[in-house]
């Protein structure tokens, strides 16, 4: 609903009405067989929560916070699990997809030749990859509220961190895309993808790592979106996570001119 | 607003490459407008900085008026651009190529609607209008694509061999669709390594060779200009044509030797021909012509324009 209803929102005249051109066209696509492509991505979170959070979780039992509260193991890697699947929306849509395009479907030369600019192309597939994490966000908040892994009002302030994290996630994979050669190198990238997932206070806090990792640890982009949304799910809220709102607009703003410029000169040239 | 195109003194480089070595273009509106030349003879570059997608590295070049480096999306908006090289959404109908393709241009969906349904009806697609991109043969796909260089009613065409790469038949159907195009006032500017293309559909022409252009003019002042009336092919057996032609010597205008013919250019072909005769020269075959374009691009560069 939201991929529907999205495009009308930022439809005012100039650079958001042509981003929001860009996002239409992947709408329209929807309807042949993407659909199942939206289904993958969403039920990877899921079975992560079952597996390891309720799964594992039995084994572990109860976890204590940095401020001595005893939480479930599953209540602690939800809201984790939330951050990661924004993150992996964001990334597939904008790496894979984006890359493909770009190079090989020779889309955006089809694109650059209307009145849309290369940074509107990249915007506008920004929206997409965002309203895509929103989508997945949503349906894993329904369940983590079902589950009595967080209350409500909770899930709702998750949601829009869920967005931005999408959102920086997303400028960051375009960047990458345009800075990458082949498919093959893609492989690194999920590498490094994989590697986020599991270090990033995601399955144990960060506090479990030797002092040197930890650093290494918590400025990565991931670890600070999970400390947004385990902060927003199980508090308390402070000055930490206004800084992890702070770097992931940074991410996202850095990310996206990076990537528009370097469209520009590739498919400009 | 007298020029569509106005360039001066146009250049492209690439590293240290020039693609486009100083050129002056202008186009007036509703004129069918040629750049002919072989591969590699900047006209692509050419097309590309016309369509604003690729900065020009020197002189001036006015586009409906306006400056490319600054307003390219207006400039854009009133362009219709056909590529060398189909780029249809893969992902798409025949139909939404052109609905989706309306919504850049900020065309509002009803009206989107209802101009691909015209549009692919003109190129005789509206059988097609519910197919995938990919089954279409290329004729189809070059028409469709020409379809969607006009969903937004452009005030000029921009065509890059728009029949490279097509069976005859599907060649003669684009050509006439253009053809009507010009008919209807459309400022069509087009890119060809063919000749008969550029004579069918060119009311003026540049031959562009190496990045410059080496003639201007309509297709008949061309000919008129750099060749004869008629053209004498002469063929002979292999390997002997460099000793025919010095028996052939003072015949004609001009004589050209090719790999597998010689060409006399001659005011009155069976003239010629019977000439050939009483020096008792026997050739393999005769072919009397008119000239052509390629005569033309044959006496400026010494080369064949498709090799």
């Amino acid at each position: 609903m939201v991929t529907l209803v999205l495009p009308r929102l930022i439809s005012f005249e100039g650079t958001g009405r042509r981003a929001a051109s860009v996002t239409e066209r992947n709408i329209a696509c929807l309807r042949s067989t993407y659909w199942i492509v939206l289904l993958s991505g969403f039920l990877e979170p899921v079975l992560y929560l079952f597996s390891i959070g309720v799964g594992v979780g039995g084994l572990i039992g109860d976890l204590a916070l940095g401020d001595g509260r005893l939480v479930g193991y599953a209540e602690f890697v939800a809201p984790a699990m939330l951050a990661a699947s924004a993150m992996t929306g964001a990334l597939s849509e904008t790496t894979f997809n984006f890359f493909g395009k770009m190079k090989f479907m020779r889309l955006y030369e089809g694109i650059l030749a209307t009145p849309v600019r290369p940074i509107e192309i990249a915007l506008g597939e920004l929206a997409w990859a965002m309203a895509r994490g929103v989508l997945y966000s949503a349906a894993f908040l329904a369940i983590m509220v079902a589950m009595d892994l967080t209350s409500p009002a909770r899930a709702l302030a998750m949601l829009p961190a869920a967005i931005l994290i999408g959102f920086a996630f997303g400028a960051l994979g375009m960047t990458i895309s345009t800075l990458i050669r082949s498919w093959q190198e893609f492989d690194l990238i999920a590498n490094g993808q994989f590697a986020l997932f599991l270090f990033s206070g995601t399955f144990a806090p960060a506090t479990a790592y030797p002092q040197w990792l930890r650093w290494v640890v918590e400025v990565t982009p991931l670890y600070r979106s999970v400390d947004l949304t385990r902060a927003l799910s199980l508090g308390p809220v402070g000055w930490v996570q206004a800084l992890d709102v702070l770097y992931l607009v940074v991410l996202f703003a850095v990310g996206l001119s990076i990537a528009g410029r370097r469209m520009t000169g590739m498919l400009c040239k | 607003m007298d020029a569509l195109i106005h360039a001066r003194g146009l250049v492209k480089r690439f590293d240290d490459f020039t693609a486009v070595d100083g050129i002056d273009i202008d186009v007036r509106r509703g004129e069918a407008f040629g750049f002919l030349g072989p591969n590699g003879a900047g006209k692509s570059s050419t097309m590309r900085m016309i369509g604003c997608v690729s900065p020009p590295t020197g002189g001036v070049l006015r586009i409906l008026g306006l400056d490319p480096r600054r307003d390219g999306p207006a400039i854009r908006a009133k362009l219709g651009v056909c590529p060398q090289l189909d780029n249809l959404d893969i992902e798409l109908t025949v139909r939404e190529n052109l609905t989706t393709y309306a919504r850049f241009f900020g065309i509002a969906r009803r009206v989107a609607r209802q101009r691909a349904a015209e549009l692919l009806e003109f190129v005789q697609l509206t059988e097609r209008a519910d197919s995938k991109v990919e089954p279409l043969s290329g004729g189809m796909k070059r028409r469709l694509t020409i379809a969607r260089a006009l969903v937004n009613e452009p005030e000029m065409v921009l065509l890059d061999e728009p029949t490279t790469g097509l069976d005859p038949q599907a060649r003669h159907l684009v050509w006439e669709r253009l053809f009507r195009l010009k008919q209807q006032g459309v400022t069509l500017v087009l890119t060809t390594h063919y000749m008969d293309e550029a004579e069918q559909l060119c009311d003026r022409l540049v031959v562009m060779d190496g990045g410059k252009i080496v003639a201007a003019g309509s297709p008949r002042a061309l000919i008129e200009r750099y060749s004869t009336r008629e053209v004498v092919e002469l063929r002979f057996a292999t390997g002997s044509q460099q000793a025919y032609a010095e028996k052939l010597a003072g015949l004609g205008e001009r004589l050209e030797v090719l790999p597998d013919r010689i060409l006399l250019y001659v005011a009155d072909g069976d003239e010629a021909v019977a000439e050939v005769q009483r020096r008792s020269l026997d050739p393999a075959g005769v072919l009397v012509r008119r000239s052509s374009l390629e005569d033309v691009f044959l006496h400026l560069t010494g080369r064949t324009l498709v090799d």
